[in-house]
């Protein structure tokens, strides 16, 4: 299996472990990732103005490119995933925003959301299964009690995301069963980390991060996962109350005895 | 230049593809807001405001800043009003006009840490800066 990979601005840089854990976990699970070429930042938040054109041009190049290379498109970061599926979405559905899109660019193949985009994880529970990766597990992750911090953007909005059930998700803590840890649950697990609003409201973002790593404590967990970068951020260096705040693809490495060859 | 307040209606429902007529009043928008302490005007009211046209307080709030974005009232909202999309709206509405800009690349070296990733930094200009 081949997708068209979509890695964004920070797996190259500050986030790169959760990239490359990524790309060597699933070749031992038998898929491949090919990075596309010229990828443009997504931008980090997807806006919900009808008349926001230009600030979706970046997704739209990206999803035309998956379709032309006749693969579906693979994102890992959750921001890069909600903003890269709902300017696809956009792309199916609103014809003044797709007609505009198109004449603004004026490629060679209008593009009208054949792409499908997907996150890594739903690769892991669709495609190859949390049971076959169970199997594949050399080093399980016996007796580790782990909180999923899902956050907004992989649920939210629960119509377009079509990720899991937006208020009572499951695909982590299955994820966490398959690398032989104990999930924790936890009531902030959805709820938002602070995001951006570290540059513009640090008491803010510092509250809502506090808030999510305590009910995590509250409920024992002795780590957070996570798959966004700035969700990580938040909750480590922003939130008062400390835990360690790790990538899933980390985990699934190590899991999966590869940790040390990324 | 001062900022044109003058946005009715029909504009941000436009923009924001909401129909505020929807609302049935429920107040879980602003129930579910985890920004809602550091908000001057909650979810709910901007829709009744949108709705009465009483746009101007809401172009000068707090609250368009300090939306998190987390789409909580998008998703719970129970009529699909979807109050986000309205906050999201009257904040283009401001800095898409000439030097309303919230937050400038000046501002951002002293920001910086060295664990910010720039995911933070490209999500922040996208909100506060055109």
């Amino acid at each position: 299996m081949k997708y068209s990979y979509y890695p964004g601005c920070t797996l190259k840089t500050k986030a790169k472990e959760l990239s490359d854990y990524a790309v060597a976990a699933a070749k031992v699970l038998g898929v491949e990732l090919e990075e596309i070429k010229d990828w443009q930042c997504c931008g980090g938040v997807y806006s919900t103005s009808k008349d926001e054109i230009a600030s979706k041009l970046s997704s739209v190049r990206a999803l035309a490119q998956a379709r032309d290379e006749g693969h579906d498109l693979m994102t890992l970061c959750s921001a890069c995933h909600n903003v890269i599926k709902r300017v696809n979405e956009d792309m199916r559905g609103d014809e003044n925003f797709r007609t505009k899109a198109n004449n603004y660019m004026a490629p060679d193949m209008e593009y009208h959301g054949e792409a499908n985009v997907v996150h890594y994880l739903e690769m892991l529970r669709d495609v190859v299964g949390f049971d076959e990766i169970k199997k594949k597990v050399v080093n399980p992750l016996t007796g580790r009690k782990i909180g999923a911090y899902y956050g907004c953007l992989l649920l939210r909005p629960g119509k377009v995301m079509e990720f899991d059930d937006p208020e009572n998700p499951q695909i982590l803590e299955d994820f966490i069963r398959a690398i032989g840890a104990t999930p924790v649950l936890f009531e902030q697990r959805n709820e938002c980390c602070g995001g951006y609003m570290t540059l513009n409201d640090k008491e803010l973002a510092q509250k809502r991060s506090t808030a999510v790593v305590d009910s995590a404590v509250r409920n024992e967990a002795d780590c957070l996962i996570t798959a966004c970068p700035l969700c990580r951020y938040n909750l480590e260096v922003n939130s008062e109350t400390k835990l360690p705040v790790i990538y899933f693809t980390e985990l699934l490495a190590e899991a999966l005895g590869i940790k040390e060859v990324k | 230049m001062s900022l044109n307040t003058k946005i009715d209606t029909e504009t941000i429902e436009r923009i924001s593809g909401v129909n505020t007529r929807k609302c049935m009043k429920c107040g879980k928008c602003s129930a579910t807001c985890p920004a809602f302490h550091e908000m001057d005007f909650h979810p709910h009211q901007f829709v009744a405001m949108v709705e009465k046209g009483d746009i101007e307080p809401l172009m000068k709030s707090k609250s368009i800043w300090n939306c998190l974005t987390c789409f909580a009232c998008v998703q719970r909202c129970p009529r699909d009003v979807e109050p986000a999309k309205l906050v999201e709206a009257i904040r283009q509405a401001v800095i898409r006009q000439a030097g309303e800009n919230h937050l400038k690349a000046e501002q951002i070296p002293e920001m910086l840490d060295s664990e910010l990733p720039q995911q933070a930094i490209v999500s922040a200009f996208r909100k506060y800066k055109k």
